[in-house]
């Protein structure tokens, strides 16, 4: 069932200490960062984190990172110039970190989503983060079978949402969103505005209702 | 993996034999850029990586009708965005503000990743710790044991687009050829890539070993000595 909440708090209150989140964004295009920020105030901890990077500079995910909210970081590309909350905890052995192909990140979302056990892909065959993994020759070429990524939760940020939950997007923040809300058990999304049913063409729907729990809008 | 026979992209490996082309001096970032860019076939959909090889875009010809991908969801990239243009959502794979361009299009990562994936970019421009005689990439990880890996998109790039071109410079800061027998650095992806864009040669890997496309200079003979991979002139 579909709930508009009115605070960022109230969206979030249901994160278990514990789950996997999963949180949109590419850098700072799409980062939910009020949804993150309530997170941060709720509590939450013990979480595991899907994320393109492991957090920027002082706010959103980089604070709950320093905080010592985040037990594992799932993503492709940690190590930034202004990354420093990650690279303290993991230097310190206080984060555990999976990292993943961004392809492969996107992809094992995706898989998700979809119901798909697992695929094989030839990205990251014969390199250090395949090791271990089943590899075939497939289609001509060696393959890596990858598993999906799933989540508890997603936070995603969004630019519109009408009063079924259907979602549009903004330029390249995009990114995460929509693989993400498919991905999850529970999809939180932050929207810059809320339009009633009919308000938007049904044609530039970018992520449909069905993948969306809870919307709160912000700014 | 030749590219006289596999290659889409490529306009002008029949051009080639006998004798490498040659130049009197190293090539600049500037002047690399500029080959590269002049190498990139009309119409092609091409994504430059990090750093050096975003310089490409800055002689890419309106005549070549060129798209470029950002790998974080966005076919039509324009320029980099100054002053007012600069829009927080509208970001380039290295998070820096860019435009858009006419005809442009967004699409969230999954698509972008399946476009890279599935073989539909003609090109792609990466920068290289080392690359092998055979074609293997190694440009994410120095290995060292207190780094902190990241690898981004770089290994779906190497993998999956139909014609990788490495830009970098032939030495490295302590004088040793980054293109060798066998990548010492964690690789990226085998076999991958198809040509190497240096300051003082274009090397271009087939099924026959790597061939000199061209020098700047230096002479055949003096690049041979430097690089300890065997090497076949035109």
């Amino acid at each position: 069932m579909l709930e508009f909440k009115d605070t960022v708090a109230e969206a979030v209150a249901g994160v278990q200490d514990g789950s996997t989140v999963m949180i949109g964004g590419f850098g700072n295009a799409g980062q939910p960062f009020e949804l993150i920020d309530a997170l941060l105030q709720s509590g939450a901890r013990d979480l595991t984190v899907v994320n393109n990077n492991a957090g920027q500079a002082d706010e959103g995910l980089a604070l709950l990172i320093k905080e010592g909210r985040v037990r594992k970081m799932i993503c492709s590309f940690p190590r930034q110039s202004d990354s420093w909350h990650f690279d303290a905890k993991y230097r310190a052995g206080e984060i555990e970190l999976e990292l993943v192909p961004q392809g492969n990140l996107a992809e094992r979302i995706r898989a998700a989503g979809a119901g798909i056990g697992g695929f094989f892909t030839p990205t990251g065959y014969g390199t250090m983060l395949a090791e271990g993994k089943e590899t075939r020759f497939l289609d001509g070429k060696w393959q890596v079978f990858e598993t999906p990524i799933h989540a508890d939760v997603a936070l995603i940020k969004a630019l519109k949402a009408d009063g079924k939950g259907n979602l549009v997007y903004r330029k390249t923040a995009r990114n995460f969103g929509p693989i993400m809300a498919a991905a999850a058990k529970q999809t939180i999304a932050q929207v810059s505005e809320v339009v009633p049913v009919g308000g938007l063409d049904p044609e530039n729907v970018v992520t449909p209702g069905i993948y969306v729990n809870t919307i709160v809008k912000v700014g | 993996m030749s590219e006289i026979s596999t290659s889409s992209a490529t306009q002008d490996a029949a051009n080639y034999g006998g004798t490498p082309k040659s130049s009197d001096t190293p090539l600049g970032r500037d002047d690399l850029a500029r080959l590269v860019a002049r190498d990139i076939a009309p119409g092609s959909f091409v994504n430059l990586g990090i750093g050096q090889p975003t310089l490409v875009s800055n002689y890419l010809t309106a005549e070549q009708n060129i798209t470029l991908h950002t790998e974080n969801g966005m076919l039509g990239m324009g320029p980099e965005a100054k002053g007012a243009e600069i829009d927080p959502d509208l970001i380039n794979a290295g998070k820096i503000p860019v435009t858009e361009l006419p005809g442009a299009s967004y699409f969230h990562h999954a698509d972008s990743f399946a476009m890279m994936r599935g073989g539909h970019l003609d090109v792609c421009v990466l920068g290289a710790f080392q690359v092998s005689a055979k074609g293997d990439l190694a440009n994410w990880h120095t290995g060292a044991p207190d780094a902190i890996p990241a690898v981004g998109g770089a290994m779906d790039l190497a993998t999956g687009a139909k014609d990788v071109y490495v830009m970098m410079t032939l030495l490295s800061k302590d004088g040793k050829s980054k293109l060798v027998p066998e990548c010492t650095y964690p690789i990226t992806g085998v076999g991958c890539v198809t040509r190497v864009y240096t300051d003082k040669a274009v090397f271009l890997i087939t099924d026959d070993g790597v061939r000199v496309r061209e020098t700047f200079g230096i002479t055949f003979e003096e690049l041979e000595q430097l690089v300890d991979v065997p090497l076949l002139a035109g």
